[in-house]
């Protein structure tokens, strides 16, 4: 009996999910304004080159004509690594000790030395450049927390100031929020891009664009390396 | 032509490693061959003009995840196995 209600309610639910698809016409290459047809990606790409002066298109939809799914998306990361760190962090000041099979030997300890500035410089240099070439904030914060991921694995003692991480991620948080704030100026929407284009293929360009893709640089790298830290000092309390 | 034979190529080691991936007892073996097909998907994203989700299929499906994963595993067990199982539910029960 409960098994047939089950599928009942789930074919209900299927039902209404796939009308609504079909209602919504996927692949459909125009929308209707103010009873005039205008094509979808014919505006995007014009509007991405004339206004906005951003050579990468991806970026351009995801941070400004797609600002707000982009501000969820750093809102669902946020979320995650805090139930992570709420489960996971259990003793306040106290860390567990970092469990360690044997200790990494000195042409790995001296090499990752060697590369994480480089490393770094990449993560940083994905970020800024995320409306000039291929990369944004996601993948340079992920970039940078692989970084900081050699040396925890290669240094026992390597520590990462949780203080620090938070504060860097509450800031760049707030930026990301207050520059959607500031859209309203000259009586715009949130996330709207009150900045002037600038010059195409400049690396000042674009408007808030630059902006939101560094704060969300810092914020993703800065969850991440807690996340990996936190995940690298719990203890092992089952001895398998 | 080529391009086509190399796609296929890739998807046909991206399906081996996965079957590996749910056939493999050793979960570390399971868990780089889930790496393998993050890195065949970054590079089969770069072939189809998707250079940004490549950058990220690789920084987070290639290092962040495989490395995440490689950590549990070295905390928990390492075989995938009944009687492991068995004992950890007693364990957590306890």
């Amino acid at each position: 009996m409960k098994k047939v209600l089950v599928i009942l309610l789930l074919a209900v639910v299927g039902f209404y999910i796939s009308e609504t698809f079909f209602d919504i016409g996927f692949g459909n290459t125009h929308f209707v304004q103010n009873d005039q047809i205008k094509p979808v990606k014919d505006t995007y790409l014009q509007q991405t080159v004339q206004t906005l002066k951003v050579s990468n298109t991806v970026t351009s939809i995801v941070v400004n004509f797609r600002g707000f799914d982009t501000l969820g998306e750093v809102t669902v990361l946020f979320l995650s690594v805090t139930a992570l760190g709420s489960i996971l962090y259990k003793r306040r000041h106290h860390v567990g000790e970092r469990s360690v099979l044997f200790s990494a030997s000195s042409i790995v300890t001296s090499g990752s030395k060697l590369l994480f500035p480089a490393i770094v410089l990449l993560g940083t240099y994905v970020f800024i450049h995320g409306h000039l070439s291929p990369g944004g904030g996601f993948q340079g914060g992920v970039i940078i927390a692989t970084g900081f991921l050699l040396m925890l694995l290669a240094y026992e003692n390597y520590s990462v100031s949780h203080t620090n991480l938070a504060v860097i991620e509450s800031l760049a948080g707030i930026t990301f929020a207050g520059v959607g704030l500031l859209g309203f100026m000259n009586g715009g929407t949130f996330l709207q891009n009150f900045l002037p284009g600038g010059v195409l293929n400049d690396l000042f360009s674009g408007g808030v664009i630059p902006i939101i893709y560094i704060a969300v640089g810092f914020k993703v790298a800065a969850e991440l390396t807690g996340v990996i830290y936190t995940v690298l000092n719990e203890k092992g309390e089952y001895n398998g | 032509m080529i391009a086509f034979i190399l796609i296929v190529l890739l998807l046909v080691l991206m399906l081996a490693a996965a079957v590996y991936a749910i056939v493999q007892k050793d979960l570390l073996y399971a868990v780089i061959a889930t790496g393998i097909i993050s890195l065949v998907l970054s590079i089969l994203f770069y072939m189809l003009q998707a250079p940004d989700v490549a950058l990220t299929e690789a920084a987070i499906g290639v290092a962040l995840t495989t490395i995440i994963f490689v950590i549990t595993i070295r905390n928990t067990v390492r075989m995938e196995d009944e009687s492991d199982r068995d004992k950890n539910i007693k364990s957590t029960t306890k």
